[in-house]
């Protein structure tokens, strides 16, 4: 089964936490060969290319549902995919990892359906609740992708916090374990924005670098994950009490952008978690 | 308990006819197609819901439950017939068992009232939105028929009103919507795209209808299948192959060379998946489908 992809990969597919059917496929419609596909062809980015160092991974739950909540960067989002990668190849035994994929790319054909075989379903609550009940783990950027769309001079800035996965972590009773990726900002420093492409495409943003082509460069990064924080309350708090412990998380994600950003010996911008309005 | 079936000659309302009869029910029906080999313990009155003749079965009969299984889709009637048969017929239906002391009535739905969106999610529960017309016009009409059926909950009180939304029906009969698309050599779909198609055995489907009625169960509910699969598995456990055609074509081309004829907006339910939560009915009547996903298209590809 699945010639061509690395032993690890392959041992790893049959050990993740999805309960697949006679067909490889789980009631979300993730099919085990796109994902062995999938881990396999990123799995050279994520050791190689990236150089991705992570540092904290015991924190993520090895069973149940949690929620990984970080910062979202650099043009096109390899944060995503490098911590999906880091859940698989990092953890014993592996876990799979559900993203929520923005509503414009359910509209693109073949993309639509291989986000569908991997089980990145669109960002709807329903689908988090659903997932998080199924005992799986949902990665959320909370900064959305207006959070992809920060200039290379903003990097390591945060927009502003959506609330919506503070109430659904409350409600489903989920730990959330924060994390910070970094190094992203650097691999694709957008310098400009083509609203020409991104309307064409349907997408929010076109990051152009300095080399155009919005690919990004293999400098190292790392992801840090910070320990599990849980919150008191059943989601239906006031929207004030839900920003203070909103404040909480985003607070802690800044202080692992530091700590990531210090062991990579990147400089530490003055801005740092700063909203992208506030000037430092 | 004497219970009608509308609709009866359809292959699954056989199906609940025959189950309610050995159950020891005693089963009337009405339909305006003929049901020629019925068992004899099953009477069967051809007649339009609509006329004269079939109020008369309710003024004569007087049954204590009522299961209306007289809707019909795009693939046996043209659209004003169909309007008024969904609409006219469902209506006749809680009217007239309003007037003659039907105690409890179940409205047989699909769950393709939800309808087939990008942003909808999978696994709709019974309180989001029916948007099937929104993508699909020709199933304003079903979605109609549903929200009435449900607005007799508080319309006639005193009647036990149930409305199920089955998932699509599969099994030997080779009848139904989504054996009609499965039908030819190919099966068209939306090159791109490979939505999870959500399906019961039609065993199953039967088994829960009775179950509804004998709980007497009241509101709306869903009622899934087995784990929904991918269209593209879907065609090759049964033996077809997926013909993938890019949008611009798909409508051009259904009709033709042995493709099924779909009406407008029917490529939404081939791009996008309509997956359905029926837990809360399995919670309260204990269904669980018996066939699974492997079994029921196993049993739609070998009828014999």
């Amino acid at each position: 089964m699945f010639p061509g992809l690395p032993d690890e990969v392959r041992e790893r597919i049959h050990q993740i936490d999805v309960p697949f059917n006679t067909y490889g496929l789980d009631r979300f419609g993730i099919s085990r060969d796109t994902l062995a596909w999938f881990y396999g062809f990123l799995t050279p980015f994520y050791r190689h290319y990236f150089q991705i160092q992570t540092a904290g991974i015991e924190h993520v739950p090895k069973a149940g549902r949690a929620m990984i909540i970080g910062n979202h960067s650099g043009g096109i989002p390899v944060d995503a995919s490098m911590v999906m990668t880091s859940l698989f190849l990092d953890m014993d035994p592996p876990r799979h990892t559900h993203g929520m994929v923005e509503k414009f790319a359910q509209k693109w054909p073949i993309v639509s359906q291989i986000f569908s075989r991997m089980g990145q379903l669109a960002g709807l609550p329903e689908h988090a609740v659903q997932l998080l009940e199924s005992e799986r783990i949902l990665l959320v950027f909370p900064e959305g992708a207006r959070g992809t769309g920060k200039l290379y001079q903003d990097r390591y800035r945060l927009v502003r916090f959506g609330t919506g996965f503070m109430r659904l972590a409350l409600k489903t009773r989920t730990p959330i374990v924060p994390f910070a990726f970094v190094g992203g900002e650097e691999a694709l420093p957008t310098i400009a924005h083509s609203r020409i492409l991104a309307q064409l495409t349907g997408a929010p943003y076109w990051p152009i670098p300095p080399w155009v082509i919005p690919w990004p460069m293999p400098v190292p990064c790392r992801i840090h994950y910070g320990e599990p924080m849980t919150f008191e309350g059943d989601g239906n708090e006031s929207d004030e009490d839900i920003e203070a412990r909103v404040v909480e998380v985003r607070e802690r994600i800044t202080e692992l952008m530091r700590e990531g950003l210090e062991a990579l010996e990147l400089p530490i911008p003055e801005h740092l978690g700063m909203d992208l309005e506030e000037r430092a | 308990m004497k219970v009608l079936i509308t609709g009866i000659s359809g292959a699954l309302a056989r199906k609940v006819a025959v189950r309610l009869a050995t159950a020891g029910h005693t089963v009337l029906g009405l339909d305006r197609r003929p049901w020629p080999d019925a068992p004899d313990n099953i009477e069967v009155f051809e007649a339009d819901l609509r006329k004269r003749p079939a109020e008369d079965v309710f003024r004569l009969h007087r049954p204590d439950a009522v299961i209306h299984m007289g809707t019909v889709t795009h693939l046996s009637a043209a659209t004003e017939e169909r309007y008024r048969i969904n609409l006219h017929g469902t209506r006749a239906v809680f009217e007239h068992g309003n007037q003659y002391g039907v105690g409890q009535t179940l409205f047989i739905g699909r769950h393709t009232v939800y309808g087939a969106a990008p942003d909808a999610p999978l696994y709709h529960s019974e309180s989001d939105p029916p948007l099937g017309a929104s993508t699909y016009p020709a199933l304003s009409d079903l979605v109609a028929a549903d929200l009435f059926a449900g607005s007799a909950l508080w319309q006639w009180p005193e009647m036990c009103t149930s409305v199920l939304r089955i998932v699509y029906v599969l099994g030997p009969s080779q009848r139904g919507t989504l054996a009609s698309y499965l039908s030819g050599p190919f099966v068209p779909t939306v090159l791109g795209f490979d939505p999870l198609f959500h399906f019961m055995h039609e065993e199953d489907a039967a088994h829960a209808i009775v179950l509804a009625l004998e709980a007497r169960l009241r509101g709306v509910y869903n009622v899934a299948g087995p784990q929904p699969v991918p269209i593209s598995v879907l065609a090759r456990v049964i033996g077809k192959r997926t013909l993938p055609l890019p949008e611009p074509l798909f409508h051009r081309a259904l009709g033709k060379f042995g493709l099924p004829w779909l009406p407008r907006g029917a490529e939404s339910h081939v791009k996008y998946p309509v997956v359905i939560d029926g837990s809360r009915f399995e919670a309260e009547t204990g269904f669980a489908p018996e066939w699974s996903e492997k079994a029921t298209m196993e049993s739609f590809r070998w009828p014999g």
